[in-house]
């Protein structure tokens, strides 16, 4: 078995990276709190940033940190609008609750 | 003669300036522009035709510019002119100016006094593309234009249904001979590789020298179509109809000119009817069937324009009748006193049916003479040469046919008898009209509104119906050199007696029958035999009675049975299925947030289960 960074097998990193994302799936599906579904999509957006680290760290090369990099950006940018879509809501439905704006229906 | 493309032009640009303007010019530019345009075109027509005829050329052609060139094909647009196309073109443009000059008059009161121009500018054109056209495509060309105005114009007064029925009546019937043209064409094209109407009569020529089957059928196919346009049986009901129409088209197109291009047509395309006796015949006859029918059934017409319409008929079956005996000159002679004078008789008509406030029934006229002098005179003038008086263009021109007719070999006396006694019963019904209109009591009171531009064309078109016989005849004897048959005033003949003494006798008869009590005329028309009689005559021989049974009934028939169209059924399904799919879809697209994560990870899941197992 190969070991990522410091000792820890790929293996493990990767089972941790499933358990952390699906945890952030349920997350979204039960959670009607719009704050906790955003930190759900944080959880799985550290998933995925887990697993290029670990992965970076295998393969010896720096371009899974870059990656990291990446999405710490990304991140940043999307709370960034994700909260403004917070206020609004919580401005017009006087509620966070994400089922209370379902007007637009096909 | 290099002004000749002039002649079209002025119609045209008359009708686009009047369209681009859309009605708002002042209605005094209007008519400035509408009938000035044809007055220009007539000017010039004037000088083509005087340097043509001060030459010594018999054709002259001008090319415009080529119009389609595929391979071997090629069509220009060009025009030519000879003695046929000289005499039509002098009709088209001369007497249209007339009519045109007179409508400005006619149609003040009018809504759409604009679009009238308008429409009447692009029917002089078409009508004048189809007579200078040098290919059979620009003749068809101009054929489908003069049928697109004709239709139009009879609509014109759209508001009232009975108007559009009658001109969607005249165009399909029309549009029955016009595939019968086309069909014609083509076969012509076919066999002989060119359009050019000169190159394709010379092919003609050399291919078929003694005639055959292929040159009948052209010619009869040809004939279909000259049948449709010249109203004669059995496509002649669209006729009597189309005199829905504002009198100044029924006096331009539905007499003096567009319902001529059959005879025009078959003119023109004389030499496949030389080679063919079979299509000769049939002209002869179907002139001959038409004439005799329809002056019968405009002896007991009550409406003036209506018993003018079947007049037109019966003339243009006169014309059909002098092609198919072979008096080619006659026939095209014909064709220009009957313009002269029928335009009069419609226009003079116009007059009185304008001074009676629209009132077309004759039985509600009469002792107008007095009171409309103009059109009275004219009238007289008029019908005098339709029932061809001596030393009137009508006598000259029609004395012409007839005696051909007798002289010509095959059933001469036959034709030349039936022929004569329709010329009794056209007299008979034109002293029937005169005395209605114009004379006995007086029923009601005329308003003559007429000013100088509806009376000046009276007169012009009176003189020539008088003059007009002695003016061309010369000119005419020329117009198909050698290959027609020549002929003279036997005069000295009895036949030529009783052929000039005939529309007399008519004459009298009418006087003795309508205006005098000689004979109870009550007698004879109310006796059963008379009103059956009568009422067989007066729809036209129950032509519109068999199509309507034959031909429209069960076409309307199967229209309603069929009416959500079975064929929409295999396309409506396709809709069903995509509705079906769409209210399912739409079901899914509830707005919530939630659910939609969910189906995408179900989704996902869906797809890395798949490629997990493959």
């Amino acid at each position: 078995m190969m070991d990522a960074a410091g000792g820890i097998p790929l293996e493990h990193v990767i089972w941790f990276a499933i358990t952390l994302f699906l945890i952030g799936v349920v997350g979204i599906l039960i959670r009607r709190n719009v704050i906790f579904i955003l930190l759900s999509l944080e959880l799985m957006m550290n998933a995925a940033a887990v697993v290029f680290i670990a992965a970076g760290a295998f393969h010896d090369q720096a371009d899974g940190q870059v990656m990291f990099m990446f999405i710490l950006a990304l991140a940043a940018a999307e709370v960034a609008v994700a909260l403004g879509l917070v206020v609004q809501l919580s401005r017009r439905f006087k509620t966070l609750d994400i089922d209370a704006a379902s007007e637009m229906t096909g | 003669m290099n002004l000749l493309w002039l002649i079209p032009t002025f119609p045209l640009a008359g009708f686009l300036i009047l369209c681009a303007t859309e009605g708002k010019l002042p209605k005094v530019v209007t008519a400035c522009i509408g009938a000035g345009s044809v007055g220009l075109s007539a000017i010039v027509a004037a000088l083509v035709g005087w340097e043509f005829v001060t030459s010594d050329s018999t054709s002259y052609s001008q090319v415009l510019w080529t119009w389609m060139v595929v391979g071997d094909f090629n069509v220009s647009i060009s025009l030519y002119l000879d003695y046929l196309a000289l005499v039509m073109v002098g009709v088209i443009t001369g007497v249209g100016f007339l009519i045109h000059l007179y409508a400005t008059g006619y149609m003040w009161d009018e809504e759409g006094y604009s679009r009238f121009f308008a429409y009447m500018n692009l029917f002089v054109f078409a009508m004048l593309l189809l007579v200078l056209g040098d290919s059979l495509l620009l003749l068809f060309l101009g054929w489908e234009g003069v049928g697109l105005c004709s239709y139009l114009l009879i609509g014109f007064f759209h508001t009232d249904p009975a108007n559009g029925y009658a001109a969607r009546k005249a165009f399909v019937v029309t549009r029955v001979g016009d595939t019968a043209l086309i069909l014609g064409l083509f076969l012509l094209f076919r066999e002989v590789g060119t359009l050019d109407i000169q190159q394709s009569l010379d092919g003609a020529r050399n291919i078929w020298p003694d005639g055959s089957v292929m040159n009948t059928a052209i010619a009869l196919l040809l004939l279909g179509g000259a049948i449709g346009k010249s109203a004669q049986v059995p496509l002649q009901t669209w006729l009597p109809d189309a005199m829905a129409g504002p009198t100044p088209v029924s006096a331009l197109i539905h007499a003096a000119t567009m319902v001529t291009a059959g005879v025009y047509l078959i003119a023109r395309m004389q030499d496949l009817y030389l080679l063919s006796e079979t299509a000769t015949l049939c002209v002869a006859v179907v002139g001959l069937v038409t004439l005799f029918i329809a002056s019968f059934t405009a002896l007991v017409q009550s409406d003036i324009k209506r018993v003018l319409a079947f007049s037109t008929m019966s003339q243009i079956g006169y014309m059909f009748f002098a092609l198919g005996v072979g008096a080619w000159s006659a026939a095209i002679f014909h064709l220009m006193t009957h313009a002269f004078f029928k335009a009069l008789l419609f226009l003079a008509s116009g007059s009185v049916i304008l001074a009676l406030h629209h009132e077309q029934d004759m039985h509600k006229m009469g002792g107008l003479w007095r009171k409309l002098s103009i059109p009275f005179w004219s009238m007289v003038i008029g019908s005098a040469a339709l029932a061809a008086l001596p030393f009137t263009s009508g006598f000259v021109s029609k004395d012409a046919i007839l005696l051909t007719a007798a002289h010509s070999e095959t059933l001469g006396m036959t034709f030349w008898g039936v022929a004569v006694a329709a010329a009794f019963m056209t007299s008979l019904y034109t002293m029937r009209m005169m005395y209605l209109t114009f004379f006995g009591e007086t029923k009601m009171e005329p308003h003559d509104k007429s000013k100088a531009n509806m009376w000046l064309p009276l007169l012009v078109l009176s003189a020539l119906s008088i003059g007009g016989g002695w003016l061309g005849f010369t000119v005419l004897e020329t117009l198909f050199g050698d290959k027609g048959v020549h002929f003279e005033l036997h005069l000295k003949e009895l036949v030529a007696i009783a052929t000039m003494c005939v529309p007399l006798l008519g004459v009298l008869v009418g006087y003795l029958l309508f205006a005098t009590n000689v004979f109870d005329r009550r007698k004879i028309s109310d006796s059963s035999l008379g009103k059956a009689v009568g009422r067989f005559w007066f729809v036209g021989w129950g032509f519109d009675k068999i199509y309507d049974t034959l031909i429209v009934n069960p076409f309307r028939w199967l229209a309603r049975v069929n009416k959500s169209d079975a064929v929409d059924y295999l396309f409506r399904f396709t809709t069903l299925v995509a509705r079906i799919f769409h209210n399912l879809l739409t079901v899914s697209q509830n707005g919530r947030l939630r659910w939609y994560a969910l189906t995408m990870f179900s989704g996902l899941l869906f797809v890395l289960i798949v490629v997990a197992l493959i």
